[in-house]
This record gives structure tokens, C-alpha cells and sequence, in this order.
């Protein structure tokens, strides 16, 4: 399978206070695979926030390269990084991070929005299936204060394929969710997987990364280990 | 869960976002949303631009409205007049101790009359005229007027409206007939119960046949220089001719106990000139043979015993009076519309400060810089916009309301027996025009509020940093 995402002797600093250098990614050399569904761990500190920040356009590195595709986007401008996210990256946040004024389908079409394309009924009825894909069929005009944890999670899904993307960027989508909504999340994300989306998905809990095909463990800015986990299932019953 | 069945994506187009001219009506439809989220602090927060366009737009009919009365007052005294007036020279009363003569000679007189006719058709009507008080009696009632002795073409020149009978008419004046028209007020004192046509009024030791009476007429402003208010009501109106057949040109005035005499053969010389008022060119014309009038006059009296008046210099007065009253306004209205720009400045600040997370959502899912930027510029200029048209609403109100509000006022002083506050509630007078542009500048400039006071916060949305703004907690 083709790497679609590849970071080469990636680096990243920033400045505490304006002056004092902080190493947080240092040479990390990391390739992900079409298709493939990655789980990114590791204690706080060991760079994977700024590694997920750097993979999702909204961050630079201070050096190294980053081939989305493979083309590389680590020294693009800051409309041109734009574009990237609303067309060829989808977003799962922990906090689900929708707008409360919109309704489920608005939220929906958001990147959409900011691709510059007409929202005609075509795009509409694109976001309405999503919406019925998700299991939201009957709440399209709900607003997200309307809906449970698990729901507006739902709808972030969603919105996060909206645009066909080449990869899903999820940072910690089970970090607010009891562990029944979890498990219903990430079945979702494996059955997302199977059509065959890339998600590079950020977690810190062993049992949510245990879905995941290859386990990827960062410590100090560069990788500690590097698993694949394919013939692993995750024990459904524990969750119940 | 199929996703092979959803439609799929649209094609992505390049170098999109921004305030395109398609997404303008969507970019406003979602700045309505996002304000109407917040209705009273959007509504709040835009008062001073509702103060300061209706503030403009009432002020600038009030004051339109009041002028337009002046302006008024002006064209009916006719502005392309020229009143030429006899006045008594300030070293006169010195002079004549000495000579020992009780009687002041001076004034305009038949010659000037003459150097006036020189003029030829510059010149469409001339009225001489001379003014002095005289008791008019009518049987056992007296009254104090002012008695004009003049030619037939001073109802035209000084736009005297006439109620009932005529003016005087050439043959009065060609055969020195003794007919009188009274002013309004005159007929009233005199006249009470019966009617004045036909009757015989006493002056001056001779009787007049009063053949007409003047319509009520506003009192007109003063002249400047020399020349008081005139009050036409009060007025008692005879054939020239007759006038200097009978009373001749030595008058003696009785006031306040005293007795004086003058010798004047012309009080007053009123002249058409030929022209439109509302042209340069015409008043051109007319500030040109005033000043020849001028001239003449300088040339040929020793003393300076008269008195140029153009009413068209009193109404280009009023008219600059206007633009100065309206720059004024104009100052006013910039100061308010400024305190509402920044009051706008600062709740969207503070709007910017408190959906920073939403800002970071956006940016995150692929907004650019100057999508933001749109974005916040649309909600600050939709709020001065709405915020100017009701402005202009509350200032349309005010205009139609407060003229009539005197009336409301005194008919509830009325119920309230309080007949003499009533009666003062209804002397007042509130004339308002409203002025068209006006509507037009408030709510043009309410949008450039929005725009000017809206930018900084604007672009200080979109220079937030994505990460930090998803990091917000609000």
C-alpha cells in the first residue's frame, strides 16, 4: 500500500517565554499507509499534540518534511494550508467542537463552506445521508446543545467525511464519552476504516487503541515503538 | 451504515473563500443568525448609531422645517424686491434747534422717483408709498393704524392677499378718490359687528369709503437696517394721490405724548426687479441694480436720509445660516455616530474575545484568513445597518409625532381645566421637512461605521492562532 501521509526527519521548537527552546519533535520519521487506521500514544510531552497539530495543517515544523499524498505541505501558506484541511483532512475532535448555532446538517456542510463550492441540494443531500449514516436520520435540525455526548460525537464523524478526505485526524474522540458510547464511537470508526478511510487517531488509553490496526508510541519527540495489531480484536464484552 | 451509498463529495475548487459576491447573502443571512442569538446586546450595543441617525434625521427636519418658515417669510416680502426707505438722518434733531424749524424735511422725494424709472423694464414694478400712523375712527371706535397711502400695484409687489372687496384700483388713483381698504386687524377693531364694505371710516379730518379688506397675513420679519416688522393686519390703505390731495406732504405724528412733524414726501419706494429668485444670473441681476440704487442715491442725497433693503440678501443670509445650522447638525451627528462606531468596536471585541473556540472550529475545518475576517466584518456592518434603518424609523416617528404633540398636549390640558396652559401649548409651532438625502446619508454612513469600527476586531479574529483558539475555554 502507498504511504499517503509521511513525515521525514520532522522537528519541531518552540520557545517558552519567548527564549528558552523547547525540542518537543526531534527527526521523527513516520509513514502511514492508505487505508490504514493508526493509533498515536504516548505520556504528555512526548510530542504526539504537536505531531497531530502538524498532520492536520495547522501547524508548521521548524524543519523536515511532511508529504500529504505526496506533495509536500510543511512550508505552505497559510491560505494554501486552509484549502488542505477543508478538502483533503477530516477532523474528530475530544470536545466535538460543533457550532452550537447551526443544526446537525449545517454542521455538517461547514468545510464544504470554506471549499468555495455551491451548496446546492446535491452537497445537501450528501450531508443528510451522513447525517443518516450516523445514525442522526431523525435530528437533522437538532442543534448539538439538543443532543447527547455521544450524538454530537456522531455528527463530528460526519463532518469529518464530509469532504471525502484523505486521512481522518482524531484527537482522543472517546476522551469525554463513557465507555459504552466509546466502544459504540469506535466501531464506527472501524466500520469507517473497512470502507477504507485512513484515521490516525490520538489516544491515551490502551483499551481505545487496542482497535486500531498498528499502534504507534511516542516518547521524547521520537518514536519508542511501532506495532502492528492487525489480527487483534478488542474484547466487546468488557464494555458492556 | 453504508458509506458507499452517500452522493459523494463535490469537486474542490481553488483558491476559494472570501466575501465572493455569491456568498455576500449567505455571509448576512448567517450574521443575522449569529446576532440574533443575542438580540438585546446586539440591539444594545448599536444605540448609539439609532441615537445618532435619528438624531440626524429629526434635527435635520426641525431644522429644515423652521427655515423653510424664514425662507417663507423672505419670498413673501418678495425677494427680488428692493425696498428703498426715507430715514430720518441721525444729526436731523441738531439741525433743526438750530434752524428753529419744528418740522424735519427729508427723504426720498418725485426726483428720485424719476432716477429710478431709468432703470426702464430692469425695473417690472415700482411702489411708492409713505407710511405714518394715524387714528382711524368709525364711529365711536378708534384704532391706532398704520396708514399706507400707495399706488394700486402694492397688493402684487407685497403679496397682499385680499379677503372681500378690492384693492384700490388705477381710477382711485388717477381721480384722487377717497376709497380705503383695511388690513385684517383694522376692519376688526373697527368693524366688529357690521360689515366694513360700503361703510365710511374718519382720518385725519377726511372720510374714506372702505371698498376692501386685506386677508390675514404673518406678520413678516424685520428688514434689517432700518426697517422694522412689518404688520400688515394692522395696515389702512389709500390712493397716493388722495393722500397727497388731503394730508399733503407735512405730517405730524402723535406718541406717547409728544408731537413731532415730518416733511417727507416718500416714505418707502418699493421696486420689482425683473428676474428669477432662483437663478444665479437672476440674483445677479438683483444685487447689481441695488447696488446702482445705491449709488444713485449717494450721488445725489447730501445726508444719508434713506435706506437700501434687499430681502434677497436676508434670504441668502438664511440660506447660509441653513448650511452652517446643517454642518452643524453634521458635526453633531459624526461625534454620536463615532461614540456608536467604537461602542460597536468594543462589543465586537468582546464577541471576537468570547467565540474564539468557534474561530478555531472554523479555521480547523478549513476557513482562511479572510473568511474569518468576512465573517465578523458582515455581522459588525449588518448591525450598524439595521441599527441606521431603525434610526431612520425612530427619527420619522419623532417627525411626524412631535409637531402634533403640542395639540395632544393641549387637548389634555383642556380636559384637565388648565384653559391658559392649553391656550400657549397651541401658539407653539413645530414646522418639519423632512429631508430625503438625509435618510439616505444616515443610513450610508451607519454602514461605514460598521465597516471602519468592524475591521480591527475583524482581523484580529483572523489573525488568531487556530491552535491556541481550539485550545480556548469560553
Amino acid at each position: 500500500m502507498a504511504a499517503i501521509v509521511e513525515v521525514i526527519d520532522l522537528f519541531k521548537d518552540y520557545f517558552l517565554e519567548g527564549h528558552i527552546p523547547v525540542n518537543v519533535l526531534k527527526g521523527l520519521n513516520l509513514s502511514f499507509d492508505e487505508g490504514d487506521f493508526v493509533a498515536l500514544m504516548g505520556p504528555s510531552g512526548s510530542g504526539k499534540s504537536t505531531l497531530m497539530n502538524i498532520l492536520g495543517c495547522l501547524d508548521r515544523p521548524t524543519a523536515g518534511q511532511y508529504l500529504l499524498n505526496g506533495g509536500d505541505v510543511a512550508r505552505m501558506s497559510d491560505d494554501r494550508l486552509s484549502e488542505i484541511r477543508s478538502t483533503y483532512l477530516g477532523f474528530i475532535f475530544q470536545a466535538y467542537n460543533l457550532l452550537p448555532q447551526y443544526t446537525v446538517v449545517e454542521n455538517i456542510e461547514l468545510p464544504l463552506v470554506y471549499q468555495g463550492v455551491r451548496l446546492d441540494q446535491k452537497t445537501k443531500d450528501r450531508c443528510v445521508a451522513l447525517a443518516e449514516m450516523v445514525g442522526l436520520g431523525t435530528r437533522l435540525d437538532h442543534r448539538p446543545l439538543q443532543l447527547s455526548g455521544g450524538q454530537q460525537q456522531r455528527v463530528a464523524i460526519a463532518r469529518s467525511l464530509v469532504n471525502d478526505p484523505h486521512v481522518i485526524l482524531a484527537d482522543e474522540p472517546t476522551g469525554n464519552l463513557d465507555s459504552r458510547t466509546s466502544v459504540e464511537i469506535m466501531q464506527m470508526l472501524r466500520e469507517l476504516n473497512k470502507a477504507g478511510k485512513t484515521i490516525i487517531m490520538v489516544t491515551h488509553e490502551n483499551d481505545i487503541a487496542a482497535w486500531a490496526r498498528r499502534v504507534v508510541r511516542l516518547r521524547d519527540g521520537l518514536v519508542e515503538s511501532d506495532v502492528r495489531n492487525d489480527d487483534h480484536q478488542p474484547d466487546l464484552t468488557a464494555a458492556h | 451504515m453504508d458509506i458507499f451509498d452517500i452522493p459523494p463529495a463535490p469537486s474542490p475548487v481553488s483558491g476559494g473563500g472570501g466575501l465572493g459576491v455569491v456568498k455576500i447573502g449567505r455571509a448576512v443571512g448567517l450574521a443575522v443568525r449569529s446576532l440574533w442569538l443575542h438580540k438585546l446586546r446586539s440591539l444594545l450595543s448599536v444605540l448609539g448609531i439609532v441615537i445618532g441617525t435619528s438624531s440626524v434625521i429629526a434635527l435635520m427636519a426641525f431644522g429644515e422645517g423652521s427655515m423653510k418658515d424664514a425662507l417663507d417669510d423672505i419670498k413673501r416680502q418678495g425677494a427680488t424686491n428692493i425696498v428703498v426707505r426715507s430715514v430720518k438722518p441721525p444729526d436731523d434733531s441738531a439741525a433743526a434747534a438750530n434752524t428753529r424749524s419744528w418740522v424735519a424735511a427729508f427723504g426720498l422725494d418725485s426726483r428720485d422717483i424719476a432716477r429710478f424709472q431709468a432703470f426702464g423694464k430692469a425695473i417690472s414694478m415700482m411702489v411708492p408709498m409713505r407710511v405714518f400712523p394715524s387714528e382711524v375712527r368709525y364711529l365711536e371706535r378708534v384704532h391706532n393704524a398704520r396708514m399706507v397711502a400707495t399706488v394700486p400695484e402694492y397688493a402684487d409687489v407685497n403679496k397682499l392677499p385680499i379677503a372681500r372687496g378690492r384693492f384700490l384700483v388705477s381710477d382711485d388713483e388717477v381721480n384722487r378718490i377717497n376709497n380705503c381698504v383695511l388690513g385684517s386687524a383694522t376692519a376688526d377693531k373697527l368693524f366688529p359687528f357690521e360689515d366694513p364694505i360700503g361703510r365710511t371710516v374718519f382720518c385725519r379730518g377726511d372720510k374714506y369709503l372702505v371698498v376692501g379688506v386685506a386677508a390675514d397675513r404673518m406678520p413678516t420679519g424685520g428688514t434689517g437696517g432700518s426697517l422694522a416688522a412689518e404688520d400688515y393686519n394692522n395696515d389702512l390703505y389709500i390712493p397716493l394721490s388722495t393722500c397727497n390731495q388731503y394730508i399733503g406732504s407735512k405730517v405730524s405724528i402723535r406718541s406717547a405724548g409728544s408731537r413731532s412733524a415730518e416733511q417727507v414726501e416718500i416714505s418707502q419706494v418699493t421696486m420689482t426687479v425683473d428676474a428669477e429668485v432662483d437663478t444665479a444670473a437672476g440674483r445677479a441681476t438683483v444685487k447689481a441694480i441695488g447696488d446702482q440704487i445705491k449709488r444713485l442715491l449717494e450721488r445725489h442725497h447730501e445726508k444719508k436720509d434713506w435706506a437700501v433693503t434687499i430681502p434677497l440678501d436676508r434670504l441668502e443670509d438664511a440660506e447660509r445660516q441653513q448650511e452652517r445650522f446643517t454642518s452643524l447638525l453634521v458635526l453633531i451627528a459624526s461625534i454620536s455616530l463615532l461614540v456608536g462606531g467604537i461602542g460597536i468596536m468594543n462589543i465586537m471585541l468582546a464577541t471576537v474575545t468570547e467565540r474564539t473556540r468557534e474561530i478555531g472550529i472554523r479555521r480547523a475545518l478549513g476557513a482562511k484568513q479572510k473568511d474569518i475576517t468576512a465573517q465578523f466584518l458582515v455581522e459588525a456592518t449588518v448591525q450598524t445597518t439595521v441599527g441606521g434603518l431603525i434610526g431612520v424609523v425612530v427619527g420619522l416617528v419623532l417627525v411626524f409625532v412631535v409637531p402634533i404633540a403640542p395639540a395632544g398636549l393641549a387637548w389634555m390640558a383642556d380636559r384637565a381645566l388648565l384653559a391658559e396652559s392649553a391656550a400657549w401649548l397651541r401658539t407653539i409651532k413645530l414646522p418639519a421637512t423632512v429631508n430625503v438625502p438625509s435618510i439616505f446619508l444616515a443610513v450610508g454612513v451607519s454602514v461605514g461605521v460598521g465597516v471602519l469600527f468592524g475591521w480591527y476586531p475583524a482581523r484580529r479574529a483572523a489573525k488568531l492562532d487556530p491552535i491556541e483558539a481550539l485550545r480556548h475555554t469560553a
